[in-house]
């Protein structure tokens, strides 16, 4: 990007890239505050008793922690960052459908991340970011701002789903029909459909709980007449959904990288780009496992039981397909990479365990305990983050149109999935012992567990740091990126580094469908 | 083989025969998954390795799949995943329909303790005493926040809503001791809503149920070992006892005077005053709260001199002493039952008069 302009310019401007900027900057400041959260809790586990806080501090770090990564973090990251920046370069668009709403999307991601934050410096919620009623209804903590933060961050994602829909159906380029989309299009896609047919329950609900808390309406507490587990069913409806919200854009993100590094073109085009859709769409209908234990009958438990398992479904129809589009490629193991082929592990293993969960009878013992949240760490986490990283990395270049260090990128890779592991393997296996989940204090014999798994976070953090610093330092002192140094021909790399306002050097045209390696064509490569 | 999976997976031990049938399931579908994530890792190794790039400007094939890839690709984890569906499902209907010659105990959860009834008496706190060998029907309510009862060792949990009961059941095998989590997010005392299950040969449960239904206050005194061990004391007796082996008593006198805290006569129920000017019904559960943390909710006017005592009064003790800060009455009469929730009403919320 050029940094032509001064501050006004940005803060008014109308380019997509510009906002996908923003939107690296602010994610990634929440990243780091949900980060500190997390080294925190797991400080605070390292010995049964207290460590170096009180309980209901302890309360609130989870609630915060769970409360950013999600709402100021995952959600946004990916959809808010690089389907801003290339969805209309991959489409051959000058900038999104509506670019206004587009900047009215980040001021309203910012005026939910300030109120959020003004509740955290009132003390914050203790509730968890789930917000059971009636706990969520009764607490005297402050739980209103950070539930109207919610409200507001859910707008801000009902706007931006909205603008990537209409760009999608309305500016693609002549010639670039819907079975010649990139995959990152597709995914971006289904994620956006699930915004804004989700996100408003969720906004209903948050807001509902919040009028409850504070005026004593009875909609969720028992004892003013309301049905707690109404609660439940309604936030699961969107936050089961916003879980494929936060990994399908991932998915597309390794769909693109696997292809460029590979040098070939993804095996079983139609399988992967549909997936994401019946991903999208099954999504909606197995909200109900998340309340095998509440005395839900049989029956239902069944149902959503056997619709959870064709999210599964979908998924291995899409690692088998990355996995066979590594068939006789031309592999370059780069930083990019390395993070799609992670990304694969956590969601093979997190997806897999979460079949597991949804087999009923297994869930009855791991429902609310560290097994649930090892498994969602792997798919959700595990998935969001080294898609987000491999997105950062991959398109590093076309962004910032500089270079990072590559030796630096692959050590961080390392220290990442290796602490990833350590941290929430062991999780797992606190949760097969039996430990609940959100315990300020646990008995001993969960204690060498817990240890190994705030070891394995520390390593997490570290990877992180180098992330950050050499990233950074690129910005300065790394070589200036040409305008395609991965040969890769995705439809974005088309265009000059920095890519100009408008995008395009005249009218770009699609003679090849994207990442078609079949023959030597110099002319896409732009060395 | 059981044996060393279960110690591989760190499970806890199984108490049940149903525990034996779901962890079965537990090797099963883990040795897949760890399979299944290793086979899909192994292979995109290889092919990274095998296909790694070895000149610049290489082309590749255009590979598409054919049909028989794509029923592959959809039929393998769909047969899959509805075989740990056919083997997991029947046993959740079997946890959730309890035989109908079961014994029916009463659980209600409330912050941060466990309360357990039997039909006809005798009620016990955070102890559960069950039979070996027949099957125990558990009907879960909850008095004020969502709780959940987990019982590892049986590999059951059930939620415990306010307003309703939910229900399940299992059938221990053998004496012994077992424990009871709460695994529902509750609040500060989350973590310390511990209780214990008591398996007891079923002859012994049977002279246990007579013994504490003639004198019920005996469940309890086992559950003191700090009160003096007095079998024959009645809770509040207990309570009392406690206070002064505690030292809760040097601070907190009886008799009305103001000392070092406020005094626990006609304490229970009344409204206090808090530091930030809002009022909280001195009720159980802001009794307990008091106890484990005492800085959190202090009375306006008193130093915030009091320690915690998370951790060094077991749950049992606790219902004593609130027992015995309840008994002290001037009138020794409740005036009128206790209205609305349990737990601290919202600020500024008046519950509606009945």
């Amino acid at each position: 990007m050029a940094p032509r302009g001064g501050a006004w310019s940005w803060l008014t401007t109308r380019d997509h890239k510009r906002i996908g900027i923003m939107y690296l900057v602010l994610t990634s400041a929440m990243l780091a505050l949900g980060g500190f959260y997390a080294m925190a809790i797991r400080m605070e586990l390292l010995t049964p008793g207290p460590t170096v806080m009180e309980a209901q501090t302890y309360n609130r770090m989870f609630t915060l922690h769970g409360v950013i990564m999600i709402l100021l973090f995952m959600i946004p990251a990916i959809p808010g960052i690089f389907t801003n920046f290339f969805l209309p370069l991959m489409i051959g668009a000058r900038d999104v459908a509506f670019p206004r709403l587009n900047l009215f999307s980040v001021y309203l991601y910012l005026a939910g991340a300030l109120i959020a934050v003004y509740g955290m410096i009132q003390g914050g919620a203790d509730t968890g970011w789930t917000f059971y009623t009636p706990y969520s209804t009764t607490t005297v903590t402050k739980v209103w701002p950070i539930l109207l933060g919610g409200f507001t961050l859910g707008m801000a994602s009902i706007v931006t789903g909205l603008n990537f829909i209409v760009t999608v159906h309305t500016l693609r380029a002549p010639g670039l029909t819907w079975m010649r989309l990139p995959l990152f299009v597709w995914s971006s896609y289904a994620t956006s459909v699930i915004q804004v047919l989700a996100t408003p329950v969720l906004g209903i609900t948050l807001l509902l709980v919040a009028v409850e808390n504070v005026f004593g309406f009875g909609v969720f507490d028992p004892a003013r007449g309301g049905d707690p587990v109404l609660f439940q069913h309604l936030f699961w409806f969107y936050s089961h959904p916003a879980v494929y919200i936060m990994v399908l854009p991932a998915m597309g993100v390794v769909s693109e990288v696997l292809q460029a590094f590979a040098r070939r073109n993804v095996f079983g085009y139609k399988a992967v780009a549909f997936s994401s859709l019946g991903i999208a769409f099954v999504g909606f209908f197995t909200w109900g496992h998340h309340l095998f234990t509440s005395g839900q009958s049989a029956v239902d438990a069944g149902i959503f039981g056997v619709l959870t398992m064709f999210v599964g479904v979908f998924t291995a129809i899409k690692v088998f397909n990355w996995t066979a589009t590594l068939y006789r490629g031309s592999i370059s193991f780069q930083t990019p990479f390395a993070y799609a082929i992670a990304f694969i592990f956590f969601v093979v293993f997190g997806g897999m365990t979460g079949v597991a969960l949804a087999t009923v009878a297994l869930d009855v013992h791991w429902q609310d305990t560290y097994f649930v949240v090892a498994h969602f760490h792997f798919i959700m986490v595990g998935g969001t983050l080294t898609g987000f990283l491999a997105a950062l990395h991959y398109w590093w270049p076309k962004m910032t149109g500089r270079m990072y260090s590559e030796k630096w990128g692959l050590v961080a890779a390392v220290f990442i999935f290796l602490g990833f592991n350590f941290t929430f393997v062991p999780q797992y296996l606190l949760g097969n012992a039996g430990m609940p989940r959100r315990y300020y204090s646990y008995p001993e014999r969960f204690w060498a567990l817990n240890v190994a798994s705030s070891a394995g976070a520390s390593v997490l953090a570290m990877g992180f740091v180098i992330v950050l610093a050499y990233l950074l330092l690129s910005l300065k002192y790394g070589p200036r990126a040409a305008a395609n140094p991965w040969g890769s021909r995705g439809y974005e790399w088309m265009t000059p580094t920095p890519p100009p306002p408008e995008n395009f050097l005249g009218q770009p045209t699609y003679p090849r469908p994207a990442h078609d390696y079949r023959e030597a064509h110099p002319g896409q490569e732009g060395h | 083989m059981n044996e060393l999976m279960r110690r591989l997976l760190f499970l806890p031990e199984q108490a049940s025969a149903y525990a034996r049938q779901v962890d079965q399931l537990h090797y099963f579908v883990i040795t897949v998954t760890m399979l299944g994530s290793a086979g899909v890792g192994a292979a995109v190794v290889w092919f990274a390795i095998r296909y790694r790039r070895r000149a610049e400007g290489d082309p590749t094939p255009h590979l598409s799949p054919r049909p028989y890839h794509e029923v592959l690709f959809i039929g393998g984890p769909l047969a899959l995943f509805l075989l740990w569906f056919a083997i997991g499902y029947p046993l959740f209907v079997r946890l959730a329909t309890p035989p109908k010659d079961a014994l029916d105990v009463y659980v209600t959860g409330k912050k941060w303790m466990w309360k357990f009834a039997y039909p006809g008496g005798p009620n016990g706190v955070d102890v559960l005493h069950l039979p070996a060998g027949r099957p125990v029907r558990l009907l879960v309510t909850s008095r004020d926040v969502i709780h959940s009862l987990f019982l590892p060792d049986f590999r059951v949990k059930i939620d415990a809503v306010p307003g309703r009961y939910t229900q399940t059941w299992l059938q221990a095998e053998k004496p012994g001791r077992h424990d009871i989590f709460c695994a529902e997010y509750c609040g500060v005392g989350h973590s310390a809503m511990l209780g214990e299950l008591v398996v007891l040969d079923p002859a012994r449960f049977d002279e246990w149920l007579a013994e504490t239904r003639r004198s019920p206050p005996l469940a309890a005194a086992q559950d003191f070992p700090q009160a003096g061990g007095d079998p024959a004391a009645t809770l509040v007796e207990q309570g009392r006892r406690l206070a002064g082996a505690y030292g809760c008593l040097s601070c907190h006198t009886v008799d009305g005077t103001r000392h070092i805290g406020p005094t626990w006569l006609d304490l229970y129920l009344r409204n206090e005053r808090l530091e930030d000017d809002t009022t909280v019904v001195a009720d159980e559960s802001y009794l307990t709260e008091s106890m484990m943390l005492p800085r959190t909710k202090g009375v306006k006017g008193f130093q915030k001199v009091m320690p915690t005592f998370q951790g060094r009064i077991p749950g049992p003790e606790v219902a004593a002493i609130v027992e015995f800060i309840k008994s002290l009455r001037t009138d020794a009469v409740r005036p009128e039952p206790s209205k609305g929730p349990v737990y601290a009403p919202v600020p500024g919320f008046v519950p509606p008069e009945k």
